[in-house]
């Protein structure tokens, strides 16, 4: 669980997050909706540690990371796996090499155990036979599964997501969302995933935050969002017609 | 931001640098490969330079030495000094700051706008510790390699042009480069050399490491890095003849 409380983040005079409080749950597909420019990434830059916020306070079961430098937050780091909106993976390391990295890095495991890993999680992500393939030849979507192998190659507690499924055609970015669900239940990790898409957030949003210009206006579930008459939500969720046709039909 | 505070900033990254790296056998792998990279692929460009500047080093003293009194193995002389003293440790570290500079700016700025940066930290990966160490270990080993092969190349084109051309006879020339050689103008030039690769390298890495924005900042992040990397090459160029040969 990663408890936010009262978290205020400016760049110079702007103030990017104003006051923003929320509980992320175990075990649940807690996703982050606003518009662009809303403060999502800022948010998850300082749930990571990457932005160190003016005040308030993260805490990841128990533990307060505002205030404490890279060394105290390797440990903790360890435990986050982290898929970038562009997957972030190494140019220079094919497929098999990007997953294996982190093993590299931290675990006491034998080259031969790595692999068995690395191809455990590769086939977890469904996909095979591109172990010796490089990021350049690749599709978006594979970039993405990698990307999501390589976060749960060291069997993290936390899963942070930056917009996933971005890029992606509407098939395969449904893929991504249910793996990212199926994995998050499967592992009992508490995933925090950034998005403005709402075929995400009406497939797995289990627990929403919606932040509109730094601020928190309003939280729930997915099926609450049919019911909600917060008006910036409705603008945001319902902006299109054939959300607007889905909506009335609910009611 | 102002020169103090960008001054303050790199040595803050330098300090980075001798940290404790996180696996040490995957910091040995990363230096051989840097190795490769960086060094062993400058090679044949070092070697090509430097036989072509060697033999127009013999060529222009040969040139001015027209009808002159003086003896003709001063031709080698002049060609070893030269490129013993300068062309060598000097001009072809400026030669590589392009080269080995620009290269290694534009990897590290597109890896800061892809995010790779990101990941690595986010894994609780020191960036400056596992990117820019093995950089900075791998030139300060291999450059001076490097430059020693640069001065055999100079003095064995110089030795070819002024044979071929009947400026000199072989026997002259080689004469010429034993001729009064004191062998701390090499510890002089080796010397150089490594504060060279260091600031090729840390220079060229901070201003790639720091790098904002996208295609465009990554391009302007690697013409800085050259840039300063010059600037620096030739200022602590002079500090060091000053300091060492006066």
């Amino acid at each position: 669980m990663i408890e936010i409380k009262n978290i205020i983040k400016s760049f110079g005079t702007k103030e990017i997050l104003k006051d923003v409080s929320f509980t992320f749950e175990k075990g649940k597909t807690n996703l982050v909706i606003g518009q662009s420019g809303s403060g999502k990434t800022v948010l998850l830059k300082c749930l990571l540690g990457l932005h160190e916020p003016q005040s308030g306070s993260i805490v990841y079961d128990g533990v307060n990371i505002v205030g404490k430098s890279n060394k105290n937050l390797k440990a903790l780091r360890q435990q986050i796996g982290m898929v970038f909106q562009g997957g972030a993976l190494f140019d220079s390391m094919n497929v098999e090499q990007n997953v294996l990295f982190p093993l590299e890095m931290f675990s006491k495991m034998s080259k031969e155990e790595m692999l068995q890993r690395v191809n455990f999680c590769l086939k977890r992500v469904n996909l095979e036979n591109v172990n010796h393939l490089f990021p350049s030849e690749i599709s978006g979507g594979m970039k993405k599964r990698v990307a999501i192998a390589r976060a749960i190659v060291l069997n993290p507690k936390y899963l942070l997501c930056d917009e996933p499924n971005s890029g992606l055609d509407p098939y395969t970015a449904i893929l991504i969302d249910n793996l990212l669900q199926e994995i998050t239940h499967e592992y009992v990790m508490t995933t925090v995933i950034n998005t403005h898409d709402m075929n995400s957030v009406m497939e797995i949003g289990e627990k929403i935050l919606f932040i509109k210009e730094g601020k928190n206006v309003w939280d729930g579930t997915k099926s609450d969002i049919i019911t909600s008459d917060n008006q910036h939500l409705q603008d945001f969720v319902f902006s299109s017609e054939l959300f607007k046709t889905i909506k009335k039909i609910n009611r | 931001m102002g020169l103090i505070a960008s001054f303050g900033k790199y040595l803050i990254f330098i300090a980075d640098v001798f940290r404790k790296p996180e696996r040490r056998s995957v910091m040995y792998k990363l230096v051989i490969k840097e190795i490769y990279e960086l060094g062993f692929k400058s090679l044949l460009f070092v070697v090509f330079v430097s036989l072509f500047v060697g033999a127009v080093v013999t060529l222009q003293t040969a040139a001015n030495m027209q009808g002159s009194w003086m003896p003709r193995y001063l031709i080698g002389f002049a060609t070893r000094d030269a490129i013993l003293l300068e062309f060598s440790p000097t001009i072809i570290s400026l030669l590589l700051a392009g080269k080995i500079g620009s290269n290694i700016a534009s990897s590290l700025g597109t890896m800061r706008v892809t995010e790779q940066i990101d990941a690595l930290e986010v894994m609780g990966i020191n960036p400056v510790t596992y990117l820019v160490r093995p950089k900075i270990f791998a030139l300060m080993f291999f450059n001076p390699l490097l430059i020693c092969l640069s001065m055999f190349g100079g003095v064995i084109g110089g030795w070819m042009a002024g044979t071929m051309t009947g400026e000199c006879t072989s026997a002259e020339f080689i004469t010429g480069i034993q001729y009064d050689f004191i062998p701390f103008k090499a510890v002089y030039a080796i010397i150089k050399t490594i504060l060279f690769a260091f600031i090729i390298a840390s220079v060229s890495s901070f201003h790639g490491f720091y790098t904002e924005g996208g295609a465009l900042e990554v391009g302007r992040s690697s013409t800085r890095a050259v840039v300063f990397s010059s600037v620096f090459i030739i200022v602590s160029n002079y500090i060091l003849t000053q300091l060492l040969l006066n």
